[in-house]
Formats: C-alpha cells, sequence, structure tokens
C-alpha cells in the first residue's frame, strides 16, 4: 500500500517536471513563434487575399475585390512576360547551378589533396571574393567584362589573337547568347562557402575506401565517380537545395547592369526582376503578390522534385530514416 | 664463405634498390606536389585578377578612361609642357628624324606648331599633317587621389555608418533572440516541438517575396517606410538560419554541464546565461559574423524599404546608385567599389576561423 502511494507521487512529480520543462521551453522559443506569427504565418495567408485585390500603393483609394483576375493574367498568357521570366531563370539555372557547382568541387578536391602546399591560405584567398558586397563583386566585374577595355577581350585578343575588342568583338554584356555565361562567371566569385562545405565532406570520407578501390586497382576518376561523389552527396545535394531556391530570387546583378530592362533581348527578365518591377515600382500588390506565390510554387515543387529524388542518388551512410 | 659474401653483396644491393625506389618515389611525390600547387596557383591567380583589374582600374586618370588610344592597363597620365605660362599636351610626331615628343602649342586642321620641350629656345616649329591622328605621350601616375574623390562624392562617411547602425542594431537583435530560441530547442521536451522545428526549417527555405507584400503593405501603413525599423525590428525574433546553426552547436554542448548546474541550483536562465552560453562562443560568433555580413550586404530589403530616404541607405545601394549617376567615371566607380570592400575582408582575414567552423557547422552536422 505505502508502495503504491510513493510510485504514484513519483509518477506525479515526474508529471509535474514535464510541465515545468514544457513551459520552459516555451517560454524560450516564445519570441520565434511571435516572429513566425507576425512575419510569416500572418503575411503568408494574407498574401493569398492580395492575389485578389486590386491594390495599388500610389492609390489606396481604388483597392476592391476583383477575384481571380490577377491569377487569370497571369496563368492564361495575359502577361506573357511571366512565362518568359521564367523560361530565363530556368535557362540562367540550369546553365550556372552546374557550373557553378562544378568549380566548387573542383577547388574543394584541390584543397584536399595531400600534395598540396599552403591549402590554407589557398583556402583563405579562394573564400575571399565571397565577402565583397556583391553590388561591388559586379561592378568590379563589368569593368572585366567590357568589351573595348576589359582584362578578359584584352586577353583574348593579345594572346590568342582573336579580334575580341570592339563592337564586332566578343560583347560579353551586350550578346544574348553569351549573357548567362557572363553572369554565371560573375557567380565564381561566391563559391567560397559551397567549397567550404564541399571540402568539409570531402574530408570525412573514410580513407580505407580509396585504399580498398586502389586494390581493386580503381583509377582516379572511377574513384571520383564511385567513391567521393557518392559519398558527399548529402552536401551536393544541400547545396543544390539552396542553389535552386537562391536562384529564383536572382536580382541584383540584371538590377545594377540594366535596371530591370531585362538587357539584352529581354535574356535578363528574370521572375524576380519581374515581382520587383509590379510590386515596387508599379506598386500592383494584388499582381506582385501573384507573383510571389508563383515563386513561391516554383520553389515548392523543386524541392519537392530535390527531396522525392533525393533516396534515388543522395547516400547516407547512417542509412536513412525514410 | 663465398656464399657468405654473395649473399651480403645481394643485401647491399637489395638496399640500395631501395633506397633507390624510395628516393624515386619521393622525387616524383615532390614533382606532382609542385604540379598541383602550382595549378593551384595558376587558378587562384586568374579567380583574383579582376580585384586587380579593379584597384588598376581605380587609380587610372580622367584623361585615361576617356581616351580611346589611352594605355589599357597601367594607370597613366598625359605628359604635358608648360610654355610660357600654359600647359600643352605632348605628342608624338613623325618626323624626318623619326618620333619626336613635342608639345603642340597652336592646333589648325592641316598643319600644327609645336615646341620641343627639349629644346625650347628653338621657337616654334611648324608640322604639315593632322595633329588629331597623332598620340599622346603617356607616363605611369597612380591617381590615389580618385579613392579621396569618390569618398567625398558617395558621401561614403554617411553609406558607412548607415550600413555599420543597420548591421549592428539588426545583428544584436538576431543572435540574441536566436541564442535563446535555439536553447528552448536543444534542452526542452514539450509536445510539437519536433512539428515547430520542422516549421523554423521551412522558413530557412521560403522565398521571402511571398511573405513580402502583406509586411510591406503594413508597414506603409504605420509608417515605416523610409526608416530603419522594417529592416531592424523583425531580425529581434530569431531566423530560422541562426537558430538551426546554435541549436546544433548547442546539442553538442555535454549535459552533464546542466546537470552540474542544476544540482547547484541554477534554474533554466542562470543555466543559460552561465553554462550554455559561455560555452557557445564559437557558435555565437559565427552567428554573428553571418548576421553582421547578411545585412551588410542586404540589398533588396533596403531598396525597397528605403524608397526615397536617400539618406539613410546603406552601401550595397549607395553604390548602385553612384554607379547610375557616374556611369563614365570607371575610377571613381571602382575605388568606391573597392572602398566598400575593404571592411569585410579585414574583418574576414581576422575572424575567419570562426567564419569557417560556422559554414561547416550549417551544412555538414545535419
Amino acid at each position: 500500500m505505502n508502495q503504491s502511494i510513493t510510485i504514484t507521487d513519483v509518477k506525479l512529480k515526474h508529471l509535474d517536471l514535464a510541465k515545468h520543462e514544457a513551459r520552459w521551453g516555451l517560454i524560450f522559443i516564445s519570441p520565434w513563434i511571435v516572429g513566425f506569427l507576425l512575419f510569416y504565418l500572418f503575411p503568408m495567408i494574407a498574401s493569398i487575399g492580395f492575389t485578389m485585390m486590386n491594390i495599388n500603393l500610389g492609390n489606396t483609394e481604388e483597392t476592391r475585390f476583383i477575384g481571380i483576375e490577377n491569377w487569370k493574367r497571369a496563368l492564361t498568357g495575359g502577361d506573357t512576360k511571366i512565362l518568359e521570366s521564367i523560361i530565363n531563370i530556368s535557362r540562367f539555372a540550369l546553365l550556372s547551378l552546374p557550373i557553378g557547382m562544378g568549380f566548387g568541387l573542383f577547388l574543394a578536391i584541390l584543397m584536399n589533396s595531400k600534395l598540396m602546399i599552403g591549402k590554407e591560405l589557398f583556402r583563405t584567398l579562394f573564400y575571399m571574393p565571397t565577402m565583397i558586397p556583391l553590388a561591388a563583386t559586379t561592378l568590379i566585374w563589368t569593368g572585366v567584362f567590357n568589351e573595348y577595355t576589359g582584362w578578359i577581350n584584352l586577353f583574348l585578343q593579345n594572346v590568342f589573337g582573336v579580334k575580341a575588342m570592339g563592337v564586332n568583338g566578343v560583347r560579353w554584356l551586350a550578346d544574348p547568347n553569351l549573357i548567362y555565361y557572363t553572369y554565371t562567371i560573375m557567380g565564381l566569385w561566391g563559391v567560397g562557402n559551397m567549397m567550404l562545405l564541399l571540402l568539409a565532406g570531402l574530408q570525412k570520407v573514410p580513407t580505407e575506401l580509396y585504399e580498398a578501390a586502389r586494390v581493386d586497382g580503381a583509377g582516379w576518376w572511377r574513384q571520383l565517380w564511385h567513391i567521393t561523389i557518392p559519398m558527399i552527396s548529402p552536401i551536393i545535394f544541400y547545396n543544390l537545395t539552396l542553389g535552386v531556391i537562391g536562384i529564383m530570387q536572382y536580382f541584383l546583378v540584371p538590377y545594377i547592369l540594366n535596371g530591370g530592362s531585362g538587357y539584352p533581348e529581354g535574356m535578363t527578365y528574370f521572375i524576380m526582376v519581374h515581382f520587383y518591377k509590379q510590386a515596387f515600382t508599379y506598386f500592383n500588390m494584388g499582381y506582385g503578390a501573384v507573383i510571389a506565390w508563383i515563386i513561391f510554387l516554383i520553389a515548392l515543387a523543386l524541392t519537392g522534385l530535390l527531396f522525392g529524388t533525393a533516396n534515388k542518388w543522395v547516400y547516407y551512410a547512417g542509412g536513412t530514416d525514410k | 664463405m663465398s656464399n657468405i659474401q654473395n649473399r651480403n653483396a645481394d643485401m647491399y644491393l637489395t638496399q640500395d634498390l631501395l633506397k633507390r625506389k624510395r628516393a624515386r618515389n619521393e622525387l616524383i611525390r615532390r614533382l606532382k606536389s609542385a604540379g598541383i600547387t602550382l595549378a593551384s596557383l595558376t587558378v587562384l591567380f586568374v579567380f583574383l585578377l579582376p580585384l586587380v583589374y579593379g584597384v588598376v582600374g581605380s587609380l587610372k586618370s580622367d584623361n585615361q578612361i576617356s581616351s580611346p588610344r589611352a594605355p589599357l592597363v597601367i594607370p597613366s597620365s598625359q605628359r604635358k609642357y608648360t610654355y610660357k605660362g600654359k600647359e600643352y599636351d605632348i605628342l608624338k610626331v613623325p618626323t624626318n628624324d623619326g618620333i619626336k615628343e613635342w608639345a603642340i602649342v597652336e592646333k589648325s586642321p592641316d598643319y600644327s606648331m609645336f615646341i620641343d620641350p627639349k629644346n625650347p629656345e628653338a621657337g616654334e616649329i611648324k608640322w604639315e599633317g593632322k595633329w588629331i591622328t597623332l598620340d599622346n605621350v603617356w607616363y605611369t601616375d597612380f591617381k590615389w587621389i580618385n579613392y579621396v574623390d569618390a569618398w567625398n562624392k558617395i558621401r561614403f562617411e554617411r553609406l558607412l555608418f548607415n550600413t555599420a547602425m543597420y548591421a549592428i542594431l539588426s545583428t544584436f537583435g538576431a543572435v540574441m533572440s536566436a541564442a535563446i530560441v535555439a536553447y528552448g530547442f536543444a534542452r526542452f521536451r514539450f509536445k510539437q516541438k519536433g512539428f515547430l522545428f520542422m516549421i523554423v526549417m521551412a522558413t530557412i527555405i521560403l522565398p521571402p517575396a511571398v511573405t513580402l507584400i502583406p509586411t510591406y503593405f503594413v508597414f506603409f501603413k504605420i509608417g515605416w517606410i523610409n526608416t530603419w525599423l522594417p529592416l531592424i525590428i523583425p531580425a529581434y525574433f530569431a531566423n530560422g538560419y541562426n537558430i538551426f546553426l546554435l541549436r546544433q552547436f548547442y546539442l553538442g554542448i555535454p549535459r552533464e554541464m546542466d546537470e552540474a548546474a542544476k544540482i547547484d541550483g541554477a534554474g533554466p536562465i542562470k543555466t543559460f546565461l552561465l553554462v550554455i552560453l559561455p560555452q557557445a562562443l564559437p557558435a555565437l560568433t559565427a552567428v554573428t559574423l553571418f548576421h553582421f555580413f547578411f545585412c551588410w550586404n542586404d540589398f533588396f530589403g533596403p531598396l525597397i524599404y528605403l524608397i526615397s530616404a536617400r539618406d539613410l541607405h546603406p552601401i550595397q545601394v549607395g553604390l548602385t546608385q553612384f554607379n547610375q549617376l557616374y556611369t563614365q567615371k570607371t575610377n571613381w566607380i571602382m575605388s568606391a567599389s573597392i572602398t566598400s570592400s575593404v571592411i569585410p575582408l579585414v574583418i574576414f582575414f581576422f575572424a575567419q576561423k570562426f567564419f569557417m567552423q560556422g559554414v561547416v557547422i550549417t551544412g555538414v552536422e545535419k
């Protein structure tokens, strides 16, 4: 009898403790909860409402409910810029993400080589440009790519003898066929974080794997393809996810270079530029909200696609939870 | 006897062979090492060349950037000659005695008058030809004054102050709030913790555009547009990325330390302040640096929220507008760009250890 009372007591005390702990936990996370409600949940709900309004900040009296008009305009071809800008950003992403990741991986492999002298210094210096404000980066690269005075054309002309300089030369910033390459090369200056992450991943690959592969006669390429890449696939996956979401919001470079005009030939008119123009140049908040939701849905679909196919190509050393 | 000698000789031979083989391997290893390092140096050189371009471009003279036949790489100025109190351009003049460097004192379409700076007593020399086809004489000249001019034109101290204020005020709130919230997620059990943390993670990958319009609308209605408030206040409510990074780090702090504090009678707040925070100093430093540079480099936020408050603009937006105003003055644009990179680079070099650790915590430990 006595004993059972004690057990109930312990249980009660335990329950109290759990309650106590939960209360403290909630207190500590409360700033985030408030912030989440104020800056994420309510705005997201309100944003759906906005898509059904004709609302212009320049003239708020005109605000009225227009149902699905905005959506109709965006999705049924009333606004050709939507599809155009999505195609543009997709084409740019397909070029720039693989090249950027390839370059990051290339650097990480170099930095991971046992034979490399002065690794830490190299790492610091390759990371360095990532720290330069993007506006400065863009302005500096614009100079480098200048058709008349830039060093790239100067190099092409004087070393390779290509007639690169001038109006009939290589027009990095004006040729619609080159502009995505130009932007991609500019983007390489931001490779730092990816390089560090991939490097950290490479350092964690057990050396026994390589030794075993060497015994089996596997060369450098086969080791890279069959050991290194699968072993760091979670990091590639992480970077790819962030890269895809990040590129949907690609804005600063075209904004600085052409003020969002899409120059040359509309090639750099990306979805985020369209969003900015509608929402913050023309102050069409309702229609801007529609574009925002389209950005969100595309990002969601792509993330879903990545996570959905992850178990086919991402290798988790500890096994998958799913 | 001979047998033994033979064996000895054999042994020497093998040892010698082994030694030679080892020496050869070592040589190959060194050669490979030199090769890889050299290749990396080349890549690095090309990779950082634009920075050199920026510095070189920032030192060019106004004449150099506007004359089509000016030297393209080395910062240079036109050579001048002062004759009878007036300054004249020195040009390369082809004569029967080869190319002369003469100062042009009188320009006419078909002939011009020159002075030989080496022999001004000889008086004016008449030269038949079109002076417009003649090249200037250039000499190497670094215009450090561009940095001063660009600084004053862009009012750099104001941009710097704005950027620093925005970055400091916002980083303070971001780090403080994330440190507290991450503690809640790392050390306490409560219902829906898993679910809530999933939402934290989801907010990291949520495109900001989707919440932007209603948020902007509210800020507009309460008169916060063209103030720093929309950029600073939301930072005080803990953002997902910082929570995630700090929680990862807190989880690595041994629980025994909490328990020990508890036995000493410390409550959750005391434990947080006296155990967790001191232990998490490297991660807190990383988050501080990340957020600071996020603000330093933020562009879209200041662009839309400070739309007509030019006096509040931070560096990135100021730089963009400077570029629109002085498109032709590439030497100023380059010096402003280089100047705005100096502070982040200096901080980076001093704090790179924390920086790189922080990057790795977010990505790999997941």
